[in-house]
This record gives C-alpha cells, sequence and structure tokens, in this order.
C-alpha cells in the first residue's frame, strides 16, 4: 500500500534528514511514526503528502510512484490520501461543514451528497451540531476533529496525522485513536506520527521508530 | 464519542481492497454522469455568487478598483462615441457635395434666375437653388447672431448665391471638376466654392481620429488587464492559505482558479456597466447643447448613444479582459504556489 524504497531527503542547508529509509504498509495497517524532535517524521510525512520531493530513493502509493508524479496527476494523487495536520490547516473563513465539505466538492459530489457525508463524518467525530460554526470559535481539540473529518470525508485509502493527538486531553486522545482503529478495519492504511509515547505502548501497533534520518526497526 | 453504531456512510463503502473502493467512489460521485454535471454546475454557479459576494463584502475596496476601471472605460468608450458622431455629420456633408458661386454684386435677381436656368442645362448638374439676397439676409439675420449689425449697414452686403448639385458627384471626380470649371468661368461669377474639399479633409480628420480611437481603447485595454491582474494577485495572496489547503487536498489547479475567474469577471464586467452609465450621463449633459449648436448651423444632428450592439462589445469586452487577466494571472502564480 505504502512503499518507501531507500529514500533520503537532503536539504542544502542541513544535509541529510532522511537517509535510506525502507517501510512497507500493507493496506489496512496502522503504524506509529515516532522519534525525537528533528528526528525527520515531519519530512517524512511531507515526502508522502508531495509537499517536498526525495531526493534518492522511490516512494509508491497503492502501486503508483509518488516520488516523481507528474504535478498534473498530483491533485488526484492527494486524493488518494487524507492528511491530519499539526496545526489543522483549516479555512478560518468558512464554516465546519464547509471546511468538511472542500475533499468532496473537490472530488465533484453533487449537494446531497456533501450534505449526506459531512454530516456522517461530523458524527464520526463527535461534532454534531457545530456544522455552522467557524473553526475559530471551537476549542482546540475540537478544530483537531474538524482536520480529522475532513480527512476522511472523501475515504481516501490512505490516512495519514502528524500529531493527531496533540492538543487532546487523554481521553479524546484514546477516542481519536480508536476511531483510526475502526478506520483501519475497513481496510484503510493508518500512518500517525506522535511522540505521545504511552498513547502508543497502549496500543498494539507497528511503530516506525525514526532517529537522525533514520529508520530503526 | 460514541461508538458508531448505525450504518454511518462513512465507513459503509470501505470494506472491500482498495481497488474496489475506487470503483465505490467514483460511482457514488457520478454514477450518473447527469449527477456530476449537476454537482458541476451548482459548483459553478457557488463559484459565480460567492465570487460576487466577496467583492461586495469588501466594499470600499472594490469601489476603489472598479471606478478606476470605470473611469478608464469610459474614456475609451467615450472617445469612440464622440467619433461616431462627427462621423455621421460627415456622412451627412457628403450628400451636400455641392459648388456654391457667389455671383458679383451687380447681377440683378431677373439675370440670376436667367443663370440658373442656363446652368440647368447642363447635363452634369441635378439642381440648381437660388438663395436672393433677400433670403440670405434673412437666414443671416436668424441664424449668425449678427442680425443688429446688419441693421447698422445701410446696404445689403449680401451677395446672390447659386448653389448647383451636381449629380453623381461622388463617382466622377473629374466630371465635377469640369463643372466646377464651366461655372466658375461664367461672366456673373464672382467666387466659386466647392465644399467638397473640407468634406474630405474632415473626413480624413475623422480617418485619423477613429485610428486614435483603436489605439487609445488598445492602450485603456492593457491598463485595464494590469489592474485586474493585479487586483487578482492581491486577493491571491490574501486567500493564500485557501489555496494551499485546497491543493494539498487534491484540488487541481482549475478547481483553485474558478473563484478567482470569476471574480475577474465581475469585477470587469461591473466596470463596464459602470462605464456605460459613465458615458450615457455625459452624453445626456451634452445632448441638448449639441443639438442647439447644430441646429445653429442648419444641420440635424441628433446625438448617437451608444448602441445595443455597441454596448454588447462594451460589456463583452470588459469582463472578458477580466477574465483573461485573471487567467494569465493565476496561471503563473498558481505555478508557483507550493504548499509548506
Amino acid at each position: 500500500m505504502l512503499k518507501f524504497d531507500n529514500v533520503s531527503k537532503r536539504y542544502p542547508e542541513t544535509g541529510d534528514v532522511l537517509h535510506n529509509v525502507s517501510f512497507h504498509l500493507q493496506q489496512g495497517e496502522i503504524a506509529f511514526l515516532t522519534g525525537h524532535s528533528g528526528a525527520g517524521k515531519t519530512t517524512l510525512l511531507k515526502l508522502i503528502a508531495v509537499m517536498e520531493r526525495c531526493s534518492r530513493g522511490e516512494i509508491f502509493l497503492d502501486g503508483q510512484c509518488v516520488s516523481h508524479v507528474k504535478e498534473r496527476h498530483l491533485p488526484f494523487l492527494r486524493r488518494k490520501m487524507g492528511v491530519i495536520y499539526q496545526d489543522y490547516k483549516l479555512l478560518t473563513d468558512r464554516t465546519v461543514f464547509d471546511n468538511v465539505a472542500l475533499p468532496l466538492a473537490i472530488a465533484g459530489f453533487g449537494h446531497a451528497e456533501i450534505r449526506r457525508r459531512v454530516r456522517a463524518s461530523l458524527d464520526k467525530v463527535g461534532l454534531q451540531g457545530k456544522e455552522r460554526k467557524f473553526p475559530q470559535a471551537l476549542s482546540g481539540g475540537e478544530q483537531q476533529r474538524v482536520g480529522i473529518a475532513r480527512a476522511v470525508v472523501n475515504k481516501p485509502p490512505l490516512i495519514i496525522a502528524d500529531e493527531p493527538t496533540g492538543n487532546l486531553d487523554p481521553e479524546l486522545s484514546a477516542e481519536i485513536m480508536l476511531l483510526f482503529e475502526q478506520f483501519q478495519q475497513v481496510g484503510v492504511t493508518v500512518l500517525i506520527a506522535s511522540h505521545d509515547i504511552s498513547l502508543i505502548s497502549l496500543m498494539n501497533h507497528r511503530v516506525l521508530k525514526l532517529d537522525h534520518g533514520q529508520l530503526i526497526l | 464519542m460514541k461508538p458508531v453504531k448505525r450504518k454511518s456512510t462513512t465507513d459503509a463503502p470501505i470494506k472491500p481492497p482498495v481497488k474496489h473502493h475506487e470503483t465505490r467512489q467514483t460511482k457514488t460521485a457520478g454514477g450518473d454522469l447527469v449527477d456530476k454535471l449537476h454537482a458541476y454546475r451548482d459548483h459553478h454557479a457557488h463559484a459565480l455568487f460567492s465570487s460576487l459576494g466577496r467583492l461586495v463584502a469588501t466594499p470600499f475596496t472594490s469601489i476603489m478598483t472598479i471606478a478606476v476601471l470605470a473611469i478608464s472605460i469610459s474614456l475609451a468608450s467615450g472617445f469612440y462615441i464622440t467619433v461616431i458622431n462627427i462621423q455621421q455629420l460627415t456622412a451627412n456633408l457628403e450628400n451636400s457635395n455641392q459648388i456654391s458661386l457667389f455671383l458679383k454684386d451687380d447681377v440683378s435677381n431677373e439675370e440670376a434666375n436667367n443663370l440658373t436656368a442656363t446652368i440647368r442645362k447642363n447635363p452634369s448638374v441635378q439642381a440648381v437653388k437660388i438663395i436672393t439676397k433677400e433670403q440670405a439676409l434673412v437666414e443671416f439675420k436668424a441664424y449668425s447672431g449678427f442680425g443688429e449689425a446688419i441693421d447698422v449697414l445701410d446696404k445689403n452686403p449680401l451677395p446672390i448665391v447659386l448653389q448647383v448639385f451636381p449629380k453623381n458627384t461622388l463617382k466622377d471626380k473629374q466630371e465635377l471638376e469640369a463643372l466646377f470649371k464651366t461655372v466658375k468661368n461664367l461672366n456673373e461669377v464672382d467666387y466659386a466654392q466647392v465644399d467638397m474639399q473640407w468634406v474630405e479633409r474632415l473626413q480624413s480628420m475623422v480617418e485619423v481620429a477613429r485610428l486614435g480611437t483603436v489605439l487609445f481603447s488598445v492602450m485603456i485595454g492593457l491598463g485595464v488587464l494590469f489592474i485586474i491582474g493585479n487586483t487578482i494577485r492581491l486577493e491571491l495572496h490574501n486567500r493564500r492559505d485557501e489555496v494551499m489547503i485546497s491543493k494539498l487536498i487534491g484540488a487541481t489547479n482549475a478547481f483553485i482558479s474558478r473563484p478567482f475567474l470569476y471574480t475577474g469577471f465581475w469585477i470587469g464586467f461591473i466596470s463596464g456597466v459602470s462605464a456605460w452609465f459613465i458615458v450615457a450621463i455625459l452624453m445626456l449633459i451634452l445632448r441638448d447643447p449639441v443639438e442647439k449648436l447644430s441646429g445653429l448651423y442648419e444641420g440635424d444632428l441628433h446625438l448617437i448613444f451608444l448602441g445595443f450592439t455597441d454596448t454588447l462589445a462594451l460589456l463583452l469586452a470588459s469582463s472578458l479582459l477580466g477574465v483573461f487577466s485573471s487567467w494569465a494571472v493565476l496561471l503563473f502564480q498558481l505555478r508557483h504556489t507550493r504548499p509548506e
């Protein structure tokens, strides 16, 4: 499903941030990506979302080469993954509903379908009734969950999360993790970058540990 | 948060392996082509009205931009309609190609009548009109505004004038020339004048003005292009987050561009409409004085306003300029906007 093949990322200023990283996530697998800050977690996620291109090696998603995807094919590749950002990346001038509806609007869904799916998605993250609110009127945890709802509303085969529980209390964190497991059960691959060791150890999933840009297995 | 038991739409179709999941997804996205078209149309409609809404939401900025554009466009179209009106004037004059014969002072009305009859016999002459001294005086008093000055003189200083209208004057210049020579050399004639020359001069001047209008309009058009382009660039900058996020979620450049293209359209269209009104108001102000002036010269000039085709062309051109400049800016800017 998601395959890293000897991937390196080098920045001119800092040198290799990732060095020969190889792993393979099967479909329907959950994996945690951990490591100290600056170990390259965010860079690795950026490579998957093609916010950066890798310097060496190849990344495959669903058999498609991500690392060398052409610019005009990029939007369609990105629709195959739901990304949850640490800073939520919500549109502050749009309602919760419109934020979550955005991926569906982009994919060309009709009104009725959008309404149905957005409601379902917001239900799932426990934000029913907040559709008309603006993100700034919500708490950090709620905004995070809007981000999650947006990432999953289009039912992508891969979900990537960058510190999805960073702003949530332990109880909510556990619920979010449970949610990810639900997605896993229906065949979605989930990759979660986190340094919440206690939470990771609580759940029995594969852990990819990065140390100074190298994967420790 | 409750564990979800009911059949939620979010997890329903994800069960089978990915490939199935994808086909399912595209099926729901537009199993029906009609559904997909409807969604597309809805999206366009939304972009159309939301971009208008954005313009209304920032009235001050919008009005400033649109005012600059409207005034520029109205300059070009005002120039255009002025030339059209002058052209109309000279078109009327074309029919009045005539030779004016100013008779010597000692020629009597009777002699003048005889002369008229003689000239009429000339095969190239269509008609001859005689304006006697008395008629000329009456006209002069009525229209020139110097009536009182004339009263001071004890003798009518105006000569008898014969207006000779040649046949098919425009087709055959040589014939006109020949006729002119013949009548000019008549004994009774003091001075002969062909009105053709100044008409020709005026027409070529109008031709220059026309070309000037075209060049001027092109310059204004370029100006409009840059102003709208810059407005869209700023708008794009203000909505940078939205553009980035949309890109990350998988929006194509076409999707991201759409609302901005509509913004460009609205700015162009509203500016065009405003320019039309500016021109119309200016012309309403000018109409009475111009028609009075025209009356003084015995003309029957009726001010031509921007016609239906002109209006359509004006609106179309300004809207298209808006869309085109936005498109050019987006093409360039979106390529250089990368999500961070």
